[in-house]
């Protein structure tokens, strides 16, 4: 029940690869993770979902909090590695009309 | 004979227990014979209530204790959370729990915490949330209904 999260920087764009459970307990140091670079003007944040094997509505907090600070300066965020369960999981909370989601690839099931 | 099979764990009231409990409930709904999609749902809506049951432990500045309790049934599992810390009656506390109004106010303060109670009701076959002496969130999950689209085309945002 740990989160690890590792950032890659490539000019203005940061992968964000997190892995492992994002509940109440890890859910503060994936939001300090991002807040690192939320209010970096005009950036892109890629969130790389392919190894979170739990999220619930704390993650989805945290998400939709950065996504908000990422929007007011003109950035961008995409979330891409996300397998059917974390799909669904947008789906149910209306996320996947807000946000670009792209899934995990070799999932059959990537019906939008 | 009792109908049921019950289980009660108790954790401190703290965001690093969620997962062990949300573990737990993991391992008596595989037991049961759920499906993957409704176990990881089940892991979902149970840590849900319990989030909120830490939320409200540290809202209120206490030192608490959370009941989590899991009656095993044939083809069902009820899951009860409770913030005050107190063993249930299981039964006792099952009569009591009534649907929940929007008047109430530990309730309101739920839908106002986020997303917690909507993925609940949506995750869950049944939630109720009863509010004396602290809330108690009772659920319940039956085997073999998945949920459909239908569920997943309601959304909170749009």
């Amino acid at each position: 029940m740990n989160l690890q999260v590792d950032v890659e920087q490539n000019d203005c764009v940061h992968v964000f690869k997190i892995i492992g459970e994002i509940d109440a307990f890890t859910a503060p140091t994936l939001k300090e993770q991002l807040e690192k670079v939320a209010d970096q003007p005009e950036c892109q944040a890629v969130l790389d979902f392919s190894q979170v094997n739990y999220m619930d509505s704390t993650g989805l907090g945290v998400f939709v909090a950065f996504y908000k600070k990422v929007k007011a300066v003109d950035g961008s965020v995409k979330i891409v590695g996300v397998n059917k369960r974390l799909k669904r999981l947008f789906e149910i909370t209306g996320l996947d009309d807000i946000v670009e989601i792209e899934m995990e690839s070799g999932d059959s099931n990537g019906t939008v | 004979m009792a109908p049921f099979d019950y289980i009660e764990i108790k954790v401190p009231a703290k965001p690093q227990y969620v997962g062990v409990a949300r573990l737990t409930i993991s391992g008596l709904a595989s037991r049961l014979g759920f499906t993957y999609d409704e176990i990881e749902d089940l892991k979902i809506a149970s840590s849900e209530a319990i989030t909120n049951a830490v939320r409200h432990a540290y809202d209120e500045d206490e030192e608490g204790e959370i009941v989590v309790g899991c009656a095993l049934y044939e083809d069902k599992l009820e899951i009860m959370v409770a913030d005050h810390g107190q063993s249930f009656n299981f039964e006792e506390t099952k009569r009591q729990v009534g649907p929940y109004t929007e008047q109430e106010s530990d309730v309101q303060l739920l839908r106002e915490g986020g997303l917690g109670l909507y993925l609940m009701e949506t995750l869950m076959d049944d939630v109720k949330v009863h509010h004396e002496e602290g809330v108690t969130v009772f659920m319940t999950k039956y085997l073999g209904r998945e949920r459909g689209e239908a569920d997943v085309k309601q959304t909170a945002y749009s």
